[in-house]
């Protein structure tokens, strides 16, 4: 069986040079946040002129924090943005070239697996970027998926196109697509996670009474939020990840859940998680807790993508080199 | 408010009172805390971590076996405490157990609790609504009442619960929305206890067995003819589905190409079924992701490999064995080992054989296969002689030759067609060709109905304890001139982000005048 490679060539090609303008992005993410801190100053101190003009009422707290975050110094940020806008662009074209040459959804492989969720982790960031201000947590989404773009092109990378029968079913698009979407949404909580966590510390270092320091990144009660929002939306579809990889099993492999060990860490990721959203409502650990305990979600989640792929024995152990 | 903050199931509860009923109520309320519950989270993700390090009983019994004659010391101890087993393990169990019960200890006052909100009217308005988080005043050219009508209209459009009132502040209203998310909540957590019931009917009433068949033979469902047989406490194996199947053709295909070369690509087995005995027979055709379906148990291909078709002759030339023998594939090219034995022989004949697809010889490891598909088959025989053990009363394995009272007489490779005359005039050997076998999961599992109705109405509540808000909203009008004062106030029971605007869009349209805005001063 000879397989043309052309397109196959081609892809690989469009990825590399996705990562170049990724690089780019993320370059342009860490000079508008190294350079900004006074002119973030100089906006804050505008604020309240602002939302006394603003005047009509019903712009809430939010809407007008987004405002102080518009003065100029982000210039920086906002080239890193269109960036990222046209290495999604290019990335996209890549893995539906990739599928094109295989003739089907480009989900078989961990290097096929790794282009679409770095598609996904991108994707997830830029559609959020349309409802709030999310330019600060860039430099965080740049640099995540140029190190999946580089494990993938560098050590996972595969000139096959075809499957192993167990792959063969339309559950791999309904059980994939949900999958990778979740583990975009769990890249970008994590981001938030630890930004909270470099929040916090810096408000629990402020002595009692004073200023805290000021900073170009969001207030620790939004990212907390933020935090919680992206879960609230990623733990249902994970849920539903997890079950319709068990409906698959079960039609594959003669069992709904046999803790093979890819289900055992979905199983896991997705009790982390659960025990996320408890800590929430729960005195004493909503805050650090919580976002150390979704810091770990997001661990258990890199576990089975990538550990148990490719160091453990097991049914999912279908790494493709 | 005391409603409003009992979203924690129970509040973090006090020393232990003196006296055995205070305590026992005291360890009950400790139980069913979100705290406790959040802890048994974590120690249920850890406790499972080990089950995916280690090798499982379940899973692959051989590996435990090796990795414990590996460990001698650490071995025993952890298989001691089920580490092995770690799913089926007391301590796993005591994990999820506690936690069900202290979801159920939670579950179960809420549920209450919630029938009878549900039932209620919205709380009465407090008196003063500009202490509430978020509110509003505006003046209104209407008089209260008109207010009040239009406020109520607006709610009713909403679908909104609401409860008209007054007292000495006023006309008020009251409205509340949301209740699906306590519902969804409850429908979430009830399900994941109907799953854990489901789960446990399967594995009770649910069996599973494993059988190699060669092609061109048959299976009937009885206990007898599986390899690997195992069911739950409840079921009676005598009473199995009586169908029975022919496996009439196999049919593989690997990857030829550079990469993942040997990769398989395509399995399917070609079965004639049965449904009962003298029942009309039909052809149906099952592969990796289509199994069959047949009285109530699910036929699942699982593998497969080659069974070398052998003609034994003893001196006369008559023929004491004719028969394909599976043989055990030992690596991802099939180079595959398996045993014949030819009791009806004398003196008895055992033969150890290697059947490589694609034969090739290494010249320290010995013969090996370098493809999975038959390219180039051999089969590769040491013959032995002696008594094979089989009327000792001991049950032998047919993949293993008991050689303990048998001679070595030679060893010999052949390819398909040829014959093998075996030292000493002790017969022939004859290599006619080889089949294929597949190896088929049967299993009967009553507990997946139950099990996905469960996690469909797991994520549906879900989706609603996530996604719907639960809010509470007042208004109240007091007469001032010739029009009236408009006070309306919020309450979200989580973070509600979209409360505030919504505050200030009812006050605008109930009151359908100019804004005085409270909120930013």
């Amino acid at each position: 069986m000879t397989e043309d490679l052309g397109l196959a060539q081609l892809s690989l090609l469009i990825v590399y040079l996705s990562m170049a303008v990724i690089t780019m992005a993320m370059i342009s993410f860490a000079v508008s946040l190294a350079g900004t801190r006074t002119s973030k100053l100089a906006a804050r101190e505008r604020v309240p002129a602002l939302v006394g003009s603003g005047g009509d009422g019903t712009s809430s707290a939010a809407d007008s924090e987004s405002v102080s975050e518009a003065p100029k110094g982000l210039r920086a940020a906002n080239v890193g943005m269109s960036l990222t806008w046209l290495a999604f662009a290019m990335l996209l074209v890549g893995v539906v070239l990739r599928g094109v040459w295989a003739g089907r959804v480009p989900w078989g492989n961990m290097y096929e697996f790794s282009i679409t969720s770095a598609l996904g982790t991108l994707a997830v960031f830029l559609v959020y970027s349309f409802f709030r201000d999310v330019r600060w947590l860039g430099i965080y989404v740049t640099t995540v998926v140029l190190l999946t773009l580089g494990v993938a092109v560098r050590v996972l990378y595969t000139e096959s196109a075809q499957l192993v029968p167990a792959l063969k079913s339309y559950w791999l698009i309904i059980h994939v697509s949900a999958a990778v979407i979740c583990g975009g949404a769990f890249t970008i909580a994590a981001g938030v996670a630890l930004t909270y966590l470099v929040q916090d510390r810096r408000l629990r270092r402020t002595p009692e009474g004073a200023e805290p320091p000021a900073s170009r990144l969001p207030s620790a009660e939004r990212l907390e939020l933020l935090n919680y929002k992206i879960l609230t939306f990623a733990f249902p579809l994970w849920t539903f990840a997890v079950v319709s990889g068990a409906i698959w099993a079960e039609s594959a492999w003669g069992r709904y859940w046999g803790w093979d060990p890819k289900e055992t860490w979905a199983f896991i990721t997705w009790v982390i998680y659960a025990a996320f959203l408890h800590a929430r409502t729960t005195a004493g650990w909503r805050g650090r807790r919580a976002a150390w305990i979704s810091l770990v979600g997001f661990l258990a989640f890199l576990i089975n993508y990538f550990g148990v792929n490719l160091f453990v024995q097991g049914l999912h152990s279908y790494k493709g080199f | 408010m005391s409603e409003l903050a009992s979203d924690l199931s129970t509040q973090p509860a006090a020393p232990p009172p003196l006296g055995t009923k205070g305590f026992f109520r005291w360890m009950w309320r400790q139980l069913t805390s979100m705290r406790t519950a959040l802890i048994l989270l974590v120690f249920l993700a850890i406790a499972s971590i080990p089950g995916s390090v280690l090798p499982q009983q379940g899973l692959d019994p051989v590996r435990v076996n090796e990795w414990i004659a590996g460990n001698p010391t650490s071995g025993p101890i952890l298989k001691r405490f089920g580490f092995f087993d770690v799913y089926a393990s007391p301590w796993f169990a005591a994990i999820y157990l506690l936690l069900f019960i202290s979801l159920i200890g939670c579950i179960l006052p809420r549920s209450f609790a919630h029938a009878r909100v549900l039932r209620a009217k919205p709380p009465v308005a407090p008196r003063n609504l500009t202490r509430l988080p978020r509110s509003t005043e505006v003046d209104s050219e209407y008089a209260a009442d008109a207010v009040i009508d239009s406020a109520e209209r607006i709610f009713r459009a909403k679908r909104w619960r609401v409860r008209r009132g007054e007292d000495e502040g006023g006309q008020w209203i009251a409205a509340e929305k949301g209740y699906w998310r306590e519902t969804g909540n409850l429908v979430f957590h009830i399900a994941l206890i109907v799953l854990l019931i489901g789960v446990g009917y399967g594995s009770l009433w649910g069996w599973k067995g494993n059988v190699i068949v060669v092609s061109g033979k048959g299976f009937s469902d009885t206990l007898t003819q599986y390899d690997v047989w195992g069911g739950g406490r409840l079921v009676d194996a005598s009473n199995l589905p009586p169908f029975s199947f022919t496996l009439t053709d196999f049919n593989a295909d690997f990857e030829r190409g550079e990469a993942q070369r040997g990769a398989p690509r395509f399995f399917e087995a070609k079965l004639t079924v049965r449904d009962a005995p003298g029942a009309t027979p039909y052809d149906t055709t099952i592969g990796v992701n289509e199994p069959l379906s047949v009285g109530g148990a699910k036929v699942f291909l699982v593998g497969h490999g080659y069974a070398p078709h052998v003609i034994v002759r003893d001196t006369t030339g008559a023929v004491v064995f004719d028969d394909s023998v599976a043989f055990l594939p030992q690596d991802g090219s099939f180079t595959s080992t398996g045993v014949i034995k030819v009791p009806d022989a004398i003196p008895q004949i055992g033969i150890q054989g290697l059947f490589l697809p694609t034969a090739a010889l290494d010249e320290v490891l010995g013969p090996y296969s370098t493809f999975p598909a038959p390219d180039d088959p051999a089969l590769f025989m040491s013959a032995w002689v002696g008594d094979l053990g089989l009327n000792s009363g001991e049950t032998q394995s047919v993949y293993r030759l008991d050689n303990s009272q048998m001679d070595l007489i030679g060893r010999e490779a052949l390819r398909p067609g040829e014959t093998w005359d075996l030292p000493d005039g002790v017969g022939s050997v004859e290599f006619v060709g080889f089949t294929r076998w597949a190896s088929l999961q049967i299993a009967h599992d009553p507990g997946q109905g139950i099990a996905l109705i469960a996690v469909t109405f797991a994520i549906a509540g879900l989706l609603l304890s996530l996604f719907v808000k639960r809010r509470r909203m007042w208004v109240r009008a007091r007469p001032a001139g010739t029009g009236s004062t408009v006070v309306t106030a919020g309450l979200a029971r989580s973070d509600d982000e979209r409360l505030e605007s919504l505050v200030n869009d009812v006050a605008t349209a109930a009151a359908g005048g100019v804004e005085r805005d409270r909120t930013r001063t």
